[in-house]
């Protein structure tokens, strides 16, 4: 397959198919169908590139480069190393489902809603793939303008303020990377990745550098304080979009990250990881207790996602502490392999429990909670997968949803107890809230004569929801094919931490 | 005194020369023709600056270099080709945009034509200008023509309101610039650009080049619509037909550029300590006049109007720096922003029925519903204004705000941020009141009859994707014009 520019093909792919889409999707069916085969496609070509990939010499493969912009020596550069094989993998896959997903739900301009979807899961394969500063900025501003339509044609109630905040909150964070990719550009005369890494940077310089990349990720990711967005648009999101933004958007927050600060500025990202891994905690436990309270089954997730993704921040930091301070190699792969394996899994774990919202929400039109009770009589099925996902959610070993998060606090445990305590808490607070959340919405006696009438699952929703189940089952019994094919890039990542640059 | 006249001259301005000829001839032709064949006219007048963008192409010296003519009064070179075509295309594009609207409020007379054409010829001799008379006199053809156009519309009340205001402040900022001219005369006794900038070191008076140089800016400014020299550019583009305002917000600014880069790279390029901190300043202010008082805007051409304004302190930013990069990059930046903006007033007039301006905010109101090709246009060209990739306008920002942080302005590049931040704001509301908000009427929008219109208007904002994609080649051409 190396003589087939794979990773081009993945990106413009599903951008081809919206054209199409839009062009021949008057009627909805043949949009929707249309769709389906598009991101179907895109899936079965992000097979190759997971097969072919060797794992165990790791670094950057398939790798693409043309010039584009010959002035500013910028490249449209294309590469994948483990970590970004396993994040494209997830987008194909998840992007299948979220079409399959909204066959039903969406009635209103489904060509348009389709397109969108397709340009998005264009931009996300864009963003995992760009080795090139500018060009990975470029997909990370632009899958902003799907997003932003998608909240606000679609969406609930209130979805022209969330979109709003959506798009002006992560525009405020990643404009000030700009500037710091400016500032690098200038250092070097080139946009690589690789030529940002080996530059030599002082200590200022990277720390203003690491805060510009913070304020850009942090968003993204989304941190506390910065997540407030997050809830909102979670909310008034379609039920797609939701599934979107949780199990891939918020990874790219992530991947950043590991992308961008590691490589670029290792020493003030050691310098200041207590910033970040403070962060993290505050949303592990407060933003556990804020979910603890919502009476909205979609906020309450987006919270409980928020304080997913503080595992992922946690895992990576901590991992900076490991090396320079007690030099424990191993240990800090173990973080950041942990983080990875907490974003694959949260992006199943979130994106299916998004999922079975919007089987209620299909069936009722409310969120709240309190208009549900005693589901599992009526949905038995429903009942049984929204536990499962429930249980991932709250971290039971066995589900994919233990697998990151213990080795998160294992890293963190080998850095400092206390940390490890303070992450751990997560495995109680989780639990509380949704195992309330499940005893309120599927246990007890059905309340609501609505709900009563509810009809079990359709095949579209089974699919959807069976799939999901699938990977989380599968994560969390044997995760060891998704380590393996990050192991070496993690190391690699790791090794490079040692060096500083100052 | 004997003046040299070298025959060898007229190859050098025979694009304008020919314009000239041309626009003299439709004024005759348009004498003679009835108003049903106005057609005529406008096909003619379009061809006039095809063939005149031919001849400036076939006519480009090498890029970088350059040829002087009529003693240094007149310059042939890179920067000029570039600014001109462009010139010439927006003028086009504004005239394609202008007959359906002006048409259906009976106001399509020879008269539009001839004025946007003797217009372009000003702006042509203005880019090309290399001495202080022709400098004046490109912009005081260019000026007289605006002011004929925008009072265009003699039964409006704020039309002529509009030409009343642009006429009186314009001719202020004529007088300042002049003043400032014949202060830098005073110092150098000459003219020519290249010889002002030649005698700085032997000047006698140096306090009098500063004193002129001040007023020099105040008048650049003036012209393009820097604040606080902005007042009369919301009101003239609210007041001007929609039409003309699509001209006077594009051309115009490509050629105030040339303005800018003449005087003062041109002449005053030694003083360029002092000038770049006063633009420094005119960014700053631009940028959170325009973008601060666009929110308040309910009229989509006041709110593109004030649009402009921060646009304008973007493009400012080029300039800080003083190198040929910087001026690359700003003449890139004004050429991205002419190149949508004439979409987005294009779109007004395009929407607009008689009896139905479709200028306030709220006309847009669910044209996605009613039209989604014109809305998806639209969103392209706020988009691209805002700045987000990957538009056109986007790559045109990442090089100023480049621009001035390689000149050691990061402060200033952090100010723009903060500032296109706030903007996105008002653009993104464009886009909320065509995507998200209910039409009024549920009907499909009844489209103009005019199809060269309906398919111009969409290869101009199918442009800022192609350009957005691949603004390499027209970077490049950019940087050989300034020989970076």
């Amino acid at each position: 397959m190396a003589q087939w520019p794979l990773l081009s093909i993945l990106i413009w792919l599903p951008i081809v198919g919206a054209i199409l889409v839009l062009a021949l999707g008057r009627d909805a069916r043949v949009a929707r169908w249309l769709s389906l085969i598009t991101t179907l496609a895109t899936l079965i070509a992000s097979l190759p590139l997971y097969l072919n990939y060797d794992a165990v010499a790791g670094g950057m493969q398939f790798i693409e480069s043309h010039a584009w912009i010959n002035a500013l020596k910028a490249n449209y550069a294309l590469g994948v190393d483990g970590i970004a094989v396993a994040l494209i993998v997830l987008t194909t896959f998840t992007s299948v489902l979220v079409i399959i997903g909204s066959w039903g739900p969406i009635q209103k301009r489904v060509s348009q809603y389709m397109a969108a979807m397709l340009v998005l899961e264009g931009m996300l394969i864009g963003i995992f793939c760009a080795t090139d500063a500018l060009l990975f900025y470029v997909f990370f501003e632009a899958m902003l303008i799907p997003m932003f339509i998608i909240i606000g044609i679609w969406g609930g109630p209130r979805r022209v303020y969330a979109t709003l905040k959506f798009f002006i909150y992560t525009f405020l964070g990643s404009i000030f990377m700009l500037i710091a990719l400016i500032y690098l550009h200038m250092k070097t005369g080139e946009f690589s990745l690789a030529a940002f890494a080996t530059a030599p940077l002082g200590t200022t310089e990277q720390a203003w550098i690491f805060f510009a990349f913070l304020a850009g990720f942090a968003i993204k990711v989304p941190m506390w304080p910065v997540h407030t967005w997050l809830p909102d648009a979670h909310v008034e999101a379609p039920t797609g979009g939701s599934v979107i933004l949780a199990a891939i958007m918020l990874k790219v927050g992530g991947y950043g990250f590991i992308r961008f600060s590691l490589p670029i500025t290792p020493d003030a990202s050691q310098e200041y990881a207590w910033v970040v891994i403070a962060m993290s905690l505050v949303a592990v436990v407060y933003i556990g207790y804020v979910a603890l309270v919502q009476d909205d089954m979609k906020k309450l997730i987006a919270y409980s996602s928020v304080a997913h993704m503080a595992f992922v921040t946690l895992g990576i930091f901590i991992s900076l502490a490991l090396v320079r301070n007690y030099a424990n190699a191993d240990a800090a792969r173990l973080g950041i392999q942990g983080a990875m394996v907490q974003m694959i899994s949260h992006g199943f774990v979130s994106g299916a429990m998004f999922s079975c919202i919007g089987v209620l929400y299909d069936r009722l039109h409310s969120r709240m909670i309190k208009d549900y009770g005693g589901v599992l009589n009526v949905m038995p099925w429903f009942g049984g997968l929204f536990i499962f996902f429930s249980m991932a959610n709250c971290g039971l070993p066995g589900t994919s949803g233990f697998v990151g998060e213990f080795m998160v606090i294992l890293a963190s445990f080998q850095s400092n107890p206390w940390i490890a305590l303070v992450a751990a808490f997560t495995l109680i607070i989780g639990a509380a809230y949704t195992l309330w959340l499940v005893k309120r919405v599927i246990f007890g006696e059905v309340t609501n004569p609505k709900v009563a009438k509810f009809e079990d699952l359709n095949a579209r929703e089974w699919i959807v929801l069976g799939s999901f189940a699938a990977a989380v089952l599968a994560l969390g019994i044997y995760p060891k094919p998704l380590t393996d094919l990050m192991d070496s890039s993690v190391l690699q990542i790791v090794n490079a931490l040692m060096l500083s640059k100052a | 005194m004997m003046i040299p006249f070298n025959p060898a001259d007229l190859i050098a301005i025979q694009p304008e020369l020919v314009l000239l000829g041309a626009t003299c001839a439709i004024l005759l032709i348009d004498l003679f023709i009835k108003p049903s064949q106005r057609d005529i006219t406008h096909w003619l007048s379009i061809a006039t600056l095809a063939l005149t963008s031919y001849l400036v192409w076939r006519g480009a010296p090498e890029l970088s270099s350059g040829v002087t003519a009529f003693n240094g009064m007149f310059l042939h070179d890179g920067i000029s080709v570039v600014l001109k075509q462009f010139i010439l295309l927006t003028s086009g594009l504004s005239l394609f945009y202008a007959r359906n609207y002006m048409r259906e409020r009976s106001l399509l007379v020879g008269e539009l034509y001839l004025l946007v054409l003797f217009a372009t010829l000003g702006m042509m001799l203005l880019v090309s200008a290399g001495s202080l008379i022709t400098v004046y006199l490109g912009l005081e053809l260019l000026a007289l023509s605006s002011y004929a156009l925008v009072a265009m519309n003699r039964d409006s009340a704020s039309s002529a309101e509009a030409a009343i205001k642009y006429f009186v402040l314009g001719a202020l900022a004529s007088g300042l610039l002049l003043y400032g001219m014949s202060m830098i005369y005073g110092a150098t006794g000459s003219l020519d650009l290249a010889a002002i900038t030649g005698k700085f070191g032997q000047v006698e008076h140096p306090g009098w080049l500063a004193f002129g140089l001040v007023f020099l800016v105040c008048g650049i400014a003036f012209k393009m619509g820097a604040a606080p020299f902005h007042m009369w550019l919301p009101d003239v583009y609210h007041g001007a037909p929609t039409a003309v305002t699509v001209f006077i917000g594009s051309a115009p600014k490509i050629a105030a550029f040339g303005l800018a880069y003449r005087l003062l790279e041109g002449g005053l390029g030694p003083l360029s300590g002092q000038w770049t901190l006063m633009l420094a300043i005119l960014a700053v202010a631009s940028l959170a006049v325009g973008n601060v008082l666009a929110i308040a805007q309910s009229n989509l051409k006041r709110m593109l109007a004030y649009s402009t304004i921060s646009h304008v302190g973007f493009m400012l930013l080029g300039f800080v720096g003083g190198t040929p990069a910087g001026y690359s990059a700003a003449m890139f930046y004004i050429i991205s922003y002419t190149m949508t903006a004439t979409v987005a007033f294009g779109m007004i007039a395009l929407l607009a029925r008689k009896g139905f301006e479709c200028e306030e905010i709220d006309d847009f109101k669910g044209l996605n519903q009613r039209s989604p090709w014109y809305a998806a246009i639209m969103g392209i060209a706020m988009f691209s204004l805002a700045g987000v990739p990957p538009l056109f306008g986007f790559f045109a920002k990442l090089l100023v705000l480049k621009a001035a942080i390689d000149a050691g302005f990061l402060w200033l590049a952090i100010v723009a941020i903060v500032f296109a931040i706030i903007g996105i704001y008002y653009y993104l509301r464009v886009v909320k009141v065509m995507y998200f908000d209910a039409a009024a009427e549920e009907t499909a929008l009844p489209l103009p009859s005019d199809v060269a219109l309906r398919w111009v208007i969409s290869i101009n904002g199918l442009a800022l994707i192609v350009l957005g994609l691949a603004w390499g080649p027209l970077f490049d051409w950019c940087n050989r014009a300034f020989g970076v």
